[in-house]
């Protein structure tokens, strides 16, 4: 672009209002604010509508990113919203959890010089917005094919399934396993990353979309996919994770070591942090560590300092490294976390009734890069430390639910217990049956394990229509 | 919602629920079990299954009250309605024809293992039901267990029935039995099979055991249930309840139950009116 161009472009990216981190820091309100109207549509200003967008094809569920900007900054919010919700069941969802600085905005014409379209904030504000607006547009819904599906789980890759399978003329159950839809948007993402009243709405749509949810209902237990199929046309399985890791140290069974599942479930799902009106109980900690450095771990570590406690990061590389996205790093930062870097944890010591007191770590350094292109971390002899604490999360990952591998016969299972299929359609080795998310890649994230959902709900509609 | 049936103390602090779940029903098996939710606010809790009936429908718990979430569930009435019965959870009881089998079973487990000597019955097993309690008078079900037991044998601790004493007396038992054991199956308090399973580990009868760590979801997501089984952590909601109680870590199992003892009493201390105060205000706004 020529001189005279650039002095055109905006690259100013609008902020967007957070809570104070001092203020945020003890409560459970969401972090983020939200832009408003004028930021929104002056933030959609400074696209330029690109002629081939390098942002759609970094999208995992394809949406129209320019359009809806364009209709933004024209301040046709309905029309916004129509785009948006064309490909995007769940973006209110997307607009807060999406790594956005990874996918649609890292190859926005104007990332390199810092100033790339705020494109998740543009995605919430219009989620929001049409929350607020009295009725909501409902899309169109094709015929009745007369077929039936059934989704397993009703978290992000199933509601996306049921999202797109409904408004195709078949008639969908999601079957969920806990006592409310919307799986790790429910039991998993603290409420002030993303507010469950959020996850409710958009969960409501899917409702008045004519979307039968069943929840308390396990399948693999309750009824297996074989009985299933006796009901139904097709079955995709997006049941997510299940077993929690654990490093498999001295001590991990102490009173007070929790999987971030656990930790996490406590408070989101059973609403802990409201204990006793609710009657789930959470402790107050003094010290809690967090062993893990993705999301999960923020998460974690965040909610542990919003109970009270002291709350520090325990990760094995160093910053650079960090899985997590760089703004929930950050958030955590301001908020006061404590991050101890390269640190490994070697064990964990108990008191004389069971309960966790105090950690040994030790100190590493990085040396080449491993399988993963990252620095491995080597550990430094003699470097040991002890510190005192009364509570460790473990946020280092989790194996695929291993509840339908173990009760469907001739459904391929991968070496890390994973459901195999097509990555471009979610097959499995089972006629009828596809699967996505979480229970095929092992923990990943909302979007991706959404983008799985879209495929293979292309690939089942494709199956139907053959019928 | 899930509607209760039927609600009564069968004993005193010991209850009975029987619920409408149909799709629990028709999975149900011998030694599973279901979490229930007591309200919208509430935790979930694990129990074994007593019995179920698919034709119906229906399937019965029996609990002891003994914290906020049993108490709560102790005080519904038939025709209520509660908002989570999810199950069947956990693996069945491992049943075949393994000769004589003796039923050892206190508290709840007296209406928990009825399931299983009934399936044992059936699969062609001598069934010898070993009932403790502290007292005679906690006895309940004697006439379903007899109805599937080739003998009962009763252990009191304060002697008004049977044998005197607790578990430690299950040696002296088993020894004046005219036939030898072929297995042991324990369902019960932490404390019964953990001394069960010490008395009979030097007599080399396998002892299977029906563990009751604290839960949250039950399907393996969460992994509060830990227990170490044979030096290796194990997830009692999938991969259990039952376990071989030979190689059962109890010292960690019984400590890690107590993980939210002074929690578990904070409910039952306060008189909930806050808790009214707040519900009217939510319905003002």
């Amino acid at each position: 672009m020529s001189e005279s161009e650039k002095k055109k472009y905006d690259l100013r990216r609008r902020e967007m209002p957070k809570q104070p981190p001092e203020v945020r820091r003890y409560n459970f309100s969401e972090v983020a604010l939200g832009y408003s109207v004028e930021s929104a549509v002056e933030e959609a200003k400074r696209c330029i509508q690109c002629k081939k967008p390098l942002c759609i094809p970094m999208c995992p569920v394809e949406i129209n990113i320019p359009a809806f900007i364009k209709s933004i900054a024209e301040r046709d919010f309905v029309g916004a919203v129509r785009i948006l919700k064309d490909k995007n069941c769940l973006p209110a969802v997307c607009g807060r959890v999406c790594p956005q600085e990874e996918q649609c905005e890292k190859t926005c014409i104007f990332h390199k010089k810092g100033g790339q379209i705020a494109i998740g904030r543009l995605e919430r504000f219009l989620a929001d917005w049409e929350a607020q607006q009295r009725e909501l547009e409902m899309p169109e819904i094709l015929p009745s094919s007369g077929r039936k599906i059934a989704v397993v789980g009703g978290g992000p890759a199933g509601l996306t399934v049921a999202g797109d399978l409904i408004k195709l003329g078949h008639k969908v159950t999601v079957f969920e396993a806990l006592h409310r839809m919307g799986g790790v948007l429910i039991y998993g993402i603290p409420e002030f990353r993303l507010p469950k009243v959020i996850v409710t709405r958009e969960v409501e749509y899917l409702r008045k979309l004519g979307v039968e949810l069943v929840t308390d209902f396990v399948v693999g237990k309750t009824r297996t996919i074989d009985s299933i199929l006796e009901e139904f046309d097709a079955v995709f399985v997006g049941s997510g994770a299940g077993l929690p890791w654990f490093m498999e140290i001295p001590g991990e069974n102490l009173n007070g070591v929790y999987s971030a599942n656990e930790y996490l479930t406590r408070l989101n799902l059973m609403k802990g942090f409201l204990f006793p009106k609710y009657h789930t109980p959470v402790k107050s900690h003094l010290r809690v560590a967090v062993v893990g450095g993705g999301n999960v771990a923020m998460d974690c570590a965040r909610s542990a300092l919003r109970l009270g406690a002291e709350s520090r990061i325990i990760y094995r590389r160093s910053r650079e490294e960090l899985p997590a996205r760089l703004e929930e790093v950050e958030n955590a930062e301001e908020e006061g976390v404590i991050f101890d870097f390269l640190t490994l944890p070697l064990r964990y010591i108990g008191d004389e009734n069971g309960w966790v007191k105090a950690i040994e770590c030790q100190k590493m350094e990085l040396g080449e890069p491993d399988a993963s292109g990252r620095r491995k971390p080597i550990p430094i002899e003699g470097s040991e430390v002890t510190y005192p604490l009364d509570a460790v999360v473990c946020a280092i990952g989790n194996s695929p639910n291993p509840l339908i591998g173990a009760t469907t016969p001739g459904l391929k299972i991968g070496k890390k217990g994973n459901i195999e299929a097509d990555e471009k359609t979610g097959a499995t080795s089972r006629e009828k049956v596809w699967a996505g998310g979480d229970v095929v890649t092992g923990a990943a994230t909302v979007i991706l394990a959404m983008g799985a959902g879209r495929f293979a709900a292309r690939s089942i509609h494709e199956y139907l229509c053959s019928l | 919602m899930f509607r209760v049936i039927a609600s009564k103390m069968i004993v005193p602090n010991m209850h009975l629920l029987t619920l409408a779940a149909p799709a629990v029903a028709r999975e149900a098996k011998p030694g599973q079990f279901v979490i229930l939710r007591a309200e919208e606010e509430g935790e979930r809790v694990p129990l074994s299954l007593s019995d179920w009936d698919a034709q119906s429908g229906t399937i019965t718990v029996v609990f002891m009250s003994i914290g906020s979430t049993t108490g709560r569930l102790a005080l519904l009435a038939p025709g209520a309605s509660i908002p989570t019965v999810v199950g069947p959870l956990g693996n069945a009881t491992e049943i075949e024809n393994y000769g004589t089998v003796v039923c050892v079973c206190g508290c709840y487990g007296i209406g928990s293992i009825f399931p299983i000597a009934r399936a044992l019955k059936r699969k062609g097993n001598r069934v010898i039901t070993i009932m403790e309690a502290r007292s005679s008078y906690l006895f309940y079900w004697e006439e379903r267990l007899e109805a599937v037991s080739d003998k009962i044998i009763h252990i009191t601790r304060d002697g008004t029935k049977g044998h005197r004493g607790h578990a430690g007396r299950l040696p002296e038992i088993l020894r004046g039995l005219e036939e030898p054991v072929d297995r042991i199956i324990v369902n019960g308090c932490t404390f019964l099979m953990k001394r069960t399973s010490d008395e009979t580990r030097p007599l080399g009868v396998k002892t299977m055991v029906s563990l009751n760590p604290i839960m949250i979801d039950g399907t393996g997501m969460c992994g509060v249930c830990r227990v170490t089984v044979g030096s290796v952590t194990r997830f009692a909601c999938v991969h259990g309840p039952d376990f071989d109680g030979h190689q059962v870590d109890w010292e960690e199992l019984l400590q890690r139950r107590k993980t939210y003892m002074p929690e578990e009493v904070v409910p039952l201390r306060t008189s909930r009116c806050e808790e009214r105060h707040l519900r009217s205000q939510e319905g003002k706004s």
